[in-house]
């Protein structure tokens, strides 16, 4: 039954995006910033975290899961301290932060324009 | 405003007008549905791929950091070998709302401007689409983690 949720949830987030990109004239950059902060809004209101619980992967993949899991660090470490608060979102982050962009490096330095076809 | 701006301005307007007579409506319907199934399957892959790592004795955080490591790097490599535009050309959001969107769109943007050398142009260009997304989900998240500390601190 989990995974009926997941593929629902999943699909209907990424509909919203096409919706989104089609219907207005919002760019791909901006729509991932929107979902993204609508993530993080939403887990700040404490919206997002049932949507978790009741999809798992099929809210965490897309990208407001990214801004989900940035604010969740956050609201975490605001339990601590301040700078604890601060650091929270892109210490929970970092796992897929720092291989984004250390592999997207590797990637980007060895394949050449050419090898994108048009 | 003079005459002159305004004329321009009209020009504008009735050109703008002109194009959209020639330009193609999306398909509505077809592409969200596509976005749907896509993106829908993207999910339920992942979800599928987590369990089977809960099963073998990962904690349910890291199986969840192994599953959006392990589409972030195929993303950036299919990007790599020009394989994911044809994807995305086919499934659309569904490839670019996920994880998977914000990957390619690092790598396809650094590769572009490879010319400008390795540091300025591979490592500055990385951000052009990423930087956005980072600058305004890490500073999303830092606002709420105060707002969470004051109220922890007062109520």
């Amino acid at each position: 039954m989990g995974y009926v949720y997941t593929f629902l949830i999943g699909g209907a987030i990424c509909a919203i995006g096409q919706l989104l990109m089609d219907a207005t004239k919002l760019t791909a950059p901006r729509v991932l910033v929107i979902f993204v902060v609508a993530g993080a809004v939403l887990q700040g209101l404490q919206l997002y975290e049932p949507l978790v619980e009741l999809a798992g992967s099929g809210a965490t993949v897309p990208l407001p899961g990214f801004g989900y899991v940035l604010a969740k660090g956050a609201m975490e470490g605001a339990r601590e301290g301040l700078l604890q608060a601060v650091m929270g979102g892109v210490k929970a982050a970092s796992g897929g932060i720092a291989v984004a962009v250390s592999w997207g490096y590797i990637v980007s330095l060895i394949f050449s324009p050419k090898s994108i076809v048009r | 405003m003079n005459d002159n701006d305004k004329k321009k301005k009209r020009e504008a307007k009735a050109y703008e007008k002109y194009v959209k007579n020639f330009t193609p409506k999306p398909h509505y319907t077809m592409n969200i549905l596509k976005a749907f199934i896509v993106g829908g399957s993207l999910c339920t892959a992942a979800m599928y791929v987590q369990n089977v790592l809960t099963e073998t004795g990962v904690s349910k955080e890291m199986a969840g950091n192994y599953v959006t490591v392990g589409i972030v790097m195929l993303a950036q490599l299919l990007t790599g070998l020009g394989l994911f535009d044809s994807i995305g050309k086919f499934a659309g959001a569904g490839v670019i709302v996920p994880i998977s969107g914000f990957a390619n769109a690092m790598v396809s943007t650094a590769i572009e401007y490879k010319k400008e050398g390795p540091v300025l142009g591979v490592g500055g260009k990385m951000f052009t689409v990423a930087g956005p997304v980072l600058v305004c989900g890490i500073s999303a998240s830092a606002v709420i983690g105060i707002i969470y500390w004051v109220i922890g601190v007062t109520g």
